[in-house]
C-alpha cells in the first residue's frame, strides 16, 4: 500500500527507452533548443526513482552550462538551508520541478549553516536574492530539551523554537525579502514512556506537537508557506520515514525511498506558489464515477448504492470530487455516452451524489476525449494545464496524454476503492493559501445551486422568479464591454441562433455603424452580479426591417424570460427607430439544439425552412406583447430613462 | 546466489548510480572511479541494499573497502 506514494503510483511507469531518451536530449544539436523544456517536461511526469531523477537532473545541469534555454519552463530560483545533508535532494528538487512546469535552479549553501545564512545580510543565500527560501529542517534542527511533566519549561522550550524559526524568517524577509517555505516537524518514532508520551508535556512527542501547532498559526496569513512533511511522513508511516542508519551513515534526514515522494511534494509547492496548481477536474462516468456502463446496464444495473461493496469505492470518487468542488475546483464531465443516457443517473438515481448543478461543463457524446477535453477548456476558457482528466481506461488515459500532454492523467489502480486516495495523492490541486477569491471562483455554479434550493423553498417558477429581485440592464455596445462582447461572441455555442464569431475589430465596426442596432444585457440578482449575460446584433435589411445577426445568450440565466425581455427592449427600439419588422434566422450547429424553437416560443412565425435545419422567422413590432418577466428594467446609453416594470 | 550472480546484478548497480558501465572487478574501490565520493557511496549502498533485498549496518558499509568485500557482504546475506 505504501508503493502508492513511495513509487508515485499516479504517474505512468518509466519507459524503457528512459536512458537513450535522456541520452539524445543531451547530444541534439544545441541551436535547436526549441522544445527541450517540454520534452524535459515529459520525461519527468513518469514515476522516477532516486537514480533516475538524478540522472535527469544530470540533464538540466547540462542543458544549463550549455548555454540552452528551458523555455516554456517557469524559472524559480530556491535556496535550501537544512541541518542534514541535502545533496541528494538537491538533485531530486530539480528533477521534479520539472514535472509541474518549474525550472528549478537550487541554491544550497554549506552543510548545517542555517542560522548564519538567515540572519546575514550578504550570506550565500541573502546575496543569491532567491525567490524562496525552503527550511529543510526536522527535529535535530531544534533548539529542544526535555521539559518531563514541566508544563512551564515545556512552553518555553515550545516558544524558544518557534521564535528561532521566525528569527531565520525575519533574517531571510529582511536581506532577501524571499519567500519563506517551512516543514512540519515528523516526530521520532521512539517513546519514551509508550501512549503518555503524546499526553505529558514536555516529551519530545508533546514539544514537537506544539511546535508543528504554533508553526502552521504563525505560518497562515504571513504569506509564508507550510510543507507539512509531518504530515507526509505519517502518510507513509513514522518508522518507514525515518532511517535511522542513512541519518548515522550520512546524516540524510528520512528515508531514500521517499525522496521521490518528497521532491514531489516541495515541486508541487512550488508550483502552487507560482499559481500553476490545477484547476478543473474532469471525470469519466462509466466505471468511475459508478460501477458499470450506463448504456449497457441502466439505471438499476449501475453499481452506486451504499451498502455494495463496489458502489461505495465509486461514491468515494464522487465524495472527493464534490469536496473539491467545495473549495474551488471546477467540476467537467467527459463520457463517450449518448447525452440523455448519460445524464440520467445525476436525474434519477437517488444515491449519486453528484447532481447535473456541481458539473459545469457536460461532454457526453462519441467524440474522441482529446476532442472533449479541449471543448471544456474552451467553454471554461481555463488553460488545458489547468485540467485533470480522471478514467478508468488505459487506453483513454493514453489517447489524451499524447494528444493533450497538457492534461494531468492519473494512473488508477485496478481496485475503484482506491481511486479516490490515489487522485488525490497525485496532488493535482495543491494549495498554499485558501482566500474568498477561490470560493468565487466556483461561486457562480454555486449560486446556481443555490438558485436551485431557492426555488424548491418558495415553491412555483413564478414566485422563485420574483424572489430573485433581478434588474436587468440594456446599453449599445461600448468600449468598456467590447472585451466581454467578443469573448461571448466567440465562446457561446448552446444558447446561440447563428453561431457567427466576430474579431474585436468587427465588433468596434459595429459598434460604430448608426445602421447596426447592437445591444448587451447584464443581469444582477439577490445573489449578485451575473455580469454581461446576452449580446444581440441587428443588421438593417430590406426596407423597414432588422435581420437578428447574432442573438447568444449565457446559459447560466436560462428559464427566467431573460430572452422575453430582451425582445421587448429589440421591439421598443425598432418602434423608436421606424422597423416594421423583425426577421431571425436559427443555424443549427451540434450544440445549439437548445434554441432549437427560440423564436417560435417568443411568438414570431416560421417563414421558411432548409434541408440542413436551418429555420427563418418574421415578427411585426406593431402588436408584439412579449412576456413579461418579474424584473427591474433599465437602458442606459440610448436615452436617460430608467423605468420599472414590475 | 553465487558470486558471479551477485557480481552481475551489482553491475547493474553500478550503471544505474554511476549513469556507466563499469567493469567490476574484487579490487576496484573508490579512488578507481570518477565521481565515487561519500554521498555517490551512499547511493551505491541503497541502491544495492534495494536490488538484493538486504540491510547493511552503519559500521559494516564504514568497514567496505572495495568491491571485493562489497560482494563477500552480500554473499553471507543471500
Amino acid at each position: 500500500m505504501n508503493s502508492l506514494y513511495s513509487d508515485l503510483q499516479w504517474l505512468p511507469r518509466v519507459p524503457r527507452e528512459f536512458p537513450e531518451t535522456l541520452k539524445s536530449l543531451g547530444h541534439s544539436v544545441a541551436g535547436d533548443s526549441a522544445g527541450l523544456g517540454r520534452e524535459l517536461q515529459a520525461l519527468a511526469s513518469h514515476a522516477l526513482n532516486l537514480n533516475q531523477l538524478m540522472k535527469l537532473a544530470k540533464a538540466v545541469d547540462k542543458a544549463r552550462s550549455d548555454g540552452r534555454s528551458l523555455d516554456p519552463l517557469l524559472p524559480f530560483r530556491l535556496a535550501l538551508l537544512s541541518n542534514s545533508t541535502t545533496d541528494l535532494m538537491v538533485p531530486g528538487l530539480t528533477a521534479s520541478s520539472l514535472r509541474h512546469g518549474i525550472g528549478l535552479e537550487v541554491i544550497q549553501p554549506s552543510y548545517d549553516q542555517v542560522a548564519q545564512e538567515a540572519l546575514t545580510a550578504d550570506s550565500k543565500v541573502n546575496s543569491s536574492k532567491p525567490d524562496a527560501v525552503l527550511f529543510a529542517l526536522d527535529y535535530r534542527a531544534l533548539p529542544l530539551k526535555l521539559a518531563l511533566g514541566d508544563a512551564e519549561a515545556s512552553d518555553a522550550a515550545v516558544q524558544g523554537a518557534v521564535g528561532y524559526l521566525q528569527a531565520l524568517r525575519n533574517g531571510i524577509r529582511a536581506h532577501s525579502n524571499a519567500v519563506c517555505v517551512f516543514q512540519t516537524f515528523a516526530p521520532p518514532v521512539e517513546a519514551l514512556f509508550g501512549s503518555l508520551d503524546r499526553m505529558l508535556p514536555g516529551t519530545l512527542r508533546s514539544l514537537i506537537d506544539a511546535i508543528n501547532r504554533e508553526l502552521a498559526g504563525f505560518v497562515r496569513g504571513s504569506g509564508d508557506v507550510l510543507l507539512d512533511v509531518a504530515g507526509l511522513a505519517e502518510t507513509v508511516g513514522l518508522s518507514q520515514w525515518h532511517d535511522a542508519q542513512l541519518w548515522c551513515l550520512a546524516k540524510i534526514p528520512f528515508s531514500d525511498e521517499f525522496i521521490p515522494l518528497y521532491s514531489d511534494h516541495v515541486a508541487r509547492t512550488i508550483a502552487a506558489i507560482r499559481g500553476k496548481s490545477r484547476k478543473v477536474l474532469i471525470l469519466d462516468l462509466d466505471n468511475t464515477i459508478w460501477g458499470g456502463v450506463i448504456g449497457d446496464d441502466g439505471l438499476e444495473g449501475i453499481k452506486i448504492a451504499q451498502g455494495d461493496a463496489q458502489g461505495e469505492a465509486h461514491l468515494s470518487v464522487q465524495r472527493l470530487a464534490l469536496d473539491l468542488r467545495k473549495r474551488g475546483i471546477v467540476l467537467a464531465v467527459s463520457s463517450k455516452n449518448t447525452d440523455e443516457v448519460a445524464r440520467e443517473p445525476f436525474e434519477k438515481h437517488p444515491e449519486m451524489l453528484l447532481k447535473l448543478d456541481h458539473i459545469a461543463v457536460f461532454q457526453a457524446n462519441w467524440n474522441d476525449k482529446a476532442t472533449n477535453i479541449q471543448a471544456i477548456s474552451e467553454e471554461l476558457s481555463l488553460g488545458l494545464d489547468a485540467m485533470v482528466f480522471l478514467d478508468d481506461n488505459p487506453v483513454e488515459r493514453g489517447l489524451v496524454r499524447s494528444l493533450l500532454p497538457q492534461v494531468a492523467v492519473p494512473e488508477l489502480p485496478d481496485d475503484p476503492a482506491l481511486y479516490a486516495r490515489t487522485l488525490a495523492a497525485a496532488g493535482y490541486f495543491e494549495a498554499t493559501a485558501f482566500a474568498a477569491e477561490d470560493l468565487g471562483r466556483a461561486g457562480f455554479y454555486q449560486d446556481n445551486a443555490r438558485r436551485a434550493g431557492l426555488q424548491k423553498q418558495v415553491g412555483g417558477v413564478e414566485a422563485y422568479l420574483k424572489s430573485l429581485d433581478m434588474t436587468i440592464t440594456f446599453r449599445p455596445f461600448d468600449a468598456a464591454g467590447r472585451a466581454r462582447i467578443v469573448q461571448l461572441i466567440n465562446k457561446s455555442n448552446q444558447y446561440n441562433l447563428t453561431t457567427r464569431r466576430y474579431t474585436e475589430p468587427e465588433v468596434t465596426a459595429a459598434e460604430n455603424d448608426p445602421d447596426v442596432f447592437t445591444l448587451q444585457v447584464r443581469l444582477a440578482d439577490i445573489f449578485g452580479d451575473n455580469g454581461m449575460i446576452s449580446v444581440v446584433i441587428c443588421r438593417p435589411g430590406e426596407a423597414g426591417a432588422w435581420e437578428i445577426d447574432t442573438w447568444l445568450m449565457s446559459c447560466r440565466v436560462l428559464e427566467r424570460r431573460v430572452e422575453h425581455m430582451v425582445l421587448r427592449e429589440i421591439l421598443e427600439r425598432a418602434r423608436a427607430a421606424g422597423i416594421g419588422t423583425l426577421k431571425g434566422v436559427y443555424r443549427p450547429t451540434d450544440r445549439n439544439k437548445l434554441v432549437v424553437n427560440h423564436y417560435g416560443k417568443l411568438g414570431f412565425s416560421k417563414t421558411g425552412e432548409e434541408a440542413s435545419g436551418l429555420t427563418r422567422w418574421e415578427l411585426a413590432v406593431e402588436g408584439a406583447d412579449p412576456e413579461l418577466a418579474p424584473m427591474k428594467v433599465v437602458s442606459q446609453g440610448f436615452a436617460v430613462r430608467e423605468k420599472s416594470l414590475v | 546466489m553465487d558470486e558471479p550472480q551477485i557480481y552481475a546484478r551489482l553491475t547493474q548497480v553500478f550503471a544505474d548510480v554511476f549513469d556507466e558501465d563499469i567493469k567490476l572487478t574484487p579490487e576496484l574501490s573508490a579512488k578507481d572511479v570518477d565521481g565515487w565520493d561519500s554521498l555517490t557511496h551512499v547511493r551505491l549502498i541503497v541502491t544495492a541494499e534495494r536490488a538484493f533485498k538486504v540491510r547493511f549496518s552503519a559500521s559494516e558499509v564504514g568497514t567496505l573497502e572495495n568491491v571485493g568485500n562489497l560482494v563477500a557482504l552480500i554473499h553471507s546475506r543471500t
